[in-house]
């Protein structure tokens, strides 16, 4: 009996329809696809993307030379070089980022005492040529300096979490 | 029309022209729906998986095929340094002349047919088989494991699946006592139905029509027995080292023996043109085109469906079936059939 069951349910291709019937149902089912450059998905305040320099609101930069983000950067992409200012503080004079080493840990971000690296997030950039992805001292800051309001928002949106 | 063409440029000369414009007449629009049906694949498949599919050039991506063709056109053709360069670039017009030369006897309705043919049927089964050459030159000309590897398969697959195919083809031609496609179709307006949904060859013949129909899909190594491509094993098998245009015309081969494909099993099993309603309701109830295409339209549906439901094939489980399955429910069909027919419930 269970083989002549199996018989019937072999040669009248059962389960073969029953798979058919799966995927034409889906053909009438709601498409999940998000049309990226006109749609696009929410993004976690703490989504990691481009890293920026901050400033202070007075305008002096964050960043103490403590090199804790580059001891701690596990693809040492970051290299860093300091000295002290005629205000006796110590500034960096060299802060270089290699995106094409950084794997966008985080781990930067979270060891830096004055929050002054941040990553971003602005994941839509490109470089066209050798040592586009190199980003030095300057435009770490520019991208801190134009994108301060977002970063800032993000910080506080996450700051009860911390 | 003929008369006029042949006072213009004397009679050989006019006729010869004159099969050319019905030729073209032919190809012309056959190649635009293979354009629009990878169109409709990709669309299709891409629905099933919840997906849009391809929706950026034109509207609704309608002008993609044309955008792919283009692209195709432009790339380079690469010839591999170790391959033979005149089999290799014969292959791909190997495999699509068969599938262009086959529509010669397919007739589109009573009258529309290019060669109405005694025996168009053979016709078709001999130039089907030309297909596997294509597919073998490919393989060995390009001198790639995986190329080879690609081309025995599918020559092993292809040829068990022509004999199931010839087996059910068989069948039809013992009840229509013909080898010519109208005539077959003719037959299937007569019995039960009246002409409708219910005189036409698939319900007495259906497990031929359904061995057809998988053989079928199997002939054009369609998935789920595209062993012979198998992406995930041996790359893009026999044409693995074709490029731009000579990849395009492999392509092209691969779909319009699938639309060749769905006709064939319209014209044998559902009716070709004869309506799907009874004569009786007028306007629908007529025999046309219009039906031929809707058959053609609804069965590569089904082909681009089962592409997207099922897994492929392990390759033994392929031979599997072609050989000890079909084979046999094939004759043993016949054998009933044969019987059948001597019997007084014999409906032909």
């Amino acid at each position: 009996m269970e083989k002549l069951h199996n018989f019937f349910k072999t040669f009248l291709l059962f389960e073969l329809f029953k798979g058919m019937a799966v995927t034409g149902k889906h053909l009438f089912a709601r498409k999940i696809t998000v049309e990226y450059p006109e749609e696009r998905t929410p993004m976690s305040p703490r989504f990691r993307g481009l890293h920026a320099l901050r400033r202070y609101a007075n305008g002096e930069e964050r960043c103490i030379a403590c090199k804790l983000c580059e001891a701690v950067c596990p693809a040492m992409a970051i290299t860093i070089e300091s000295e002290q200012r005629a205000d006796n503080t110590r500034r960096t004079t060299r802060y270089d980022i290699d995106l094409t080493k950084c794997i966008f840990c985080g781990f930067c971000e979270e060891s830096c005492p004055v929050d002054s690296i941040v990553e971003t997030h602005i994941f839509e950039y490109h470089g066209e040529k050798r040592g586009d992805l190199l980003y030095t001292k300057p435009m770490l800051l520019a991208v801190g300096d134009k994108y301060e309001a977002q970063i800032a928002k993000a910080r506080e949106l996450d700051a009860k979490y911390r | 029309m003929l008369e006029m063409i042949q006072g213009l440029i004397g009679q050989p000369a006019g006729l010869a022209v004159w099969t050319m414009i019905k030729i073209l007449l032919i190809v012309l629009p056959l190649l635009g729906c293979v354009a629009y049906l990878t169109l409709a694949e990709r669309k299709i498949i891409g629905w099933m998986q919840i997906r849009i599919g391809p929706n950026r050039v034109g509207p609704l991506g309608l002008l993609q095929p044309i955008a792919d063709a283009v692209k195709a056109m432009f790339k380079e053709i690469i010839l591999p340094t170790q391959a033979n360069k005149s089999l290799f670039v014969f292959a791909p017009i190997l495999s699509i002349a068969p599938a262009l030369a086959a529509w010669a006897v397919v007739p589109f309705t009573d009258k529309l047919v290019l060669a109405n043919i005694d025996a168009s049927l053979l016709y078709i089964m001999s130039i089907g088989s030309m297909g596997v050459y294509g597919i073998i030159i490919a393989g060995w000309a390009s001198n790639s494991k995986y190329s080879f590897l690609g081309a025995m398969r599918s020559a092993a697959q292809m040829v068990s699946y022509e004999i199931a195919m010839g087996f059910a083809l068989i069948g039809v031609l013992m009840v229509s006592s013909s080898l010519n496609f109208v005539e077959i179709v003719n037959q299937q307006a007569k019995g039960i139905g009246g002409g409708s949904l219910l005189s036409w060859n698939w319900i007495p013949l259906f497990p031929l029509f359904l061995v057809y129909i998988i053989s079928g899909v199997a002939e054009t190594n369609r998935a789920p027995f595209d062993v012979a491509e198998g992406e995930s094993e041996i790359v893009a098998g026999f044409h693995v080292e074709y490029s731009g245009m000579t990849f395009a015309v492999f392509f092209l081969a691969e779909y319009a023996n699938m639309i060749l494909i769905s006709v064939l099993t319209s014209l044998m099993f559902l009716g070709g043109w004869l309506s799907p309603f009874p004569q009786s309701w007028g306007l629908l109830g007529a025999a046309s085109i219009f039906w031929l295409l809707v058959k053609v339209a609804f069965l590569l549906f089904c082909f681009l469906w089962i592409r997207a439901t099922f897994p492929r094939y392990r390759y033994d489980q392929i031979m599997r079936l072609g050989w000890k399955v079909f084979l046999p429910v094939c004759m043993i069909f016949i054998l009933v059939l044969g019987a059948w027919m001597q019997t007084r419930f014999s409906l032909w």
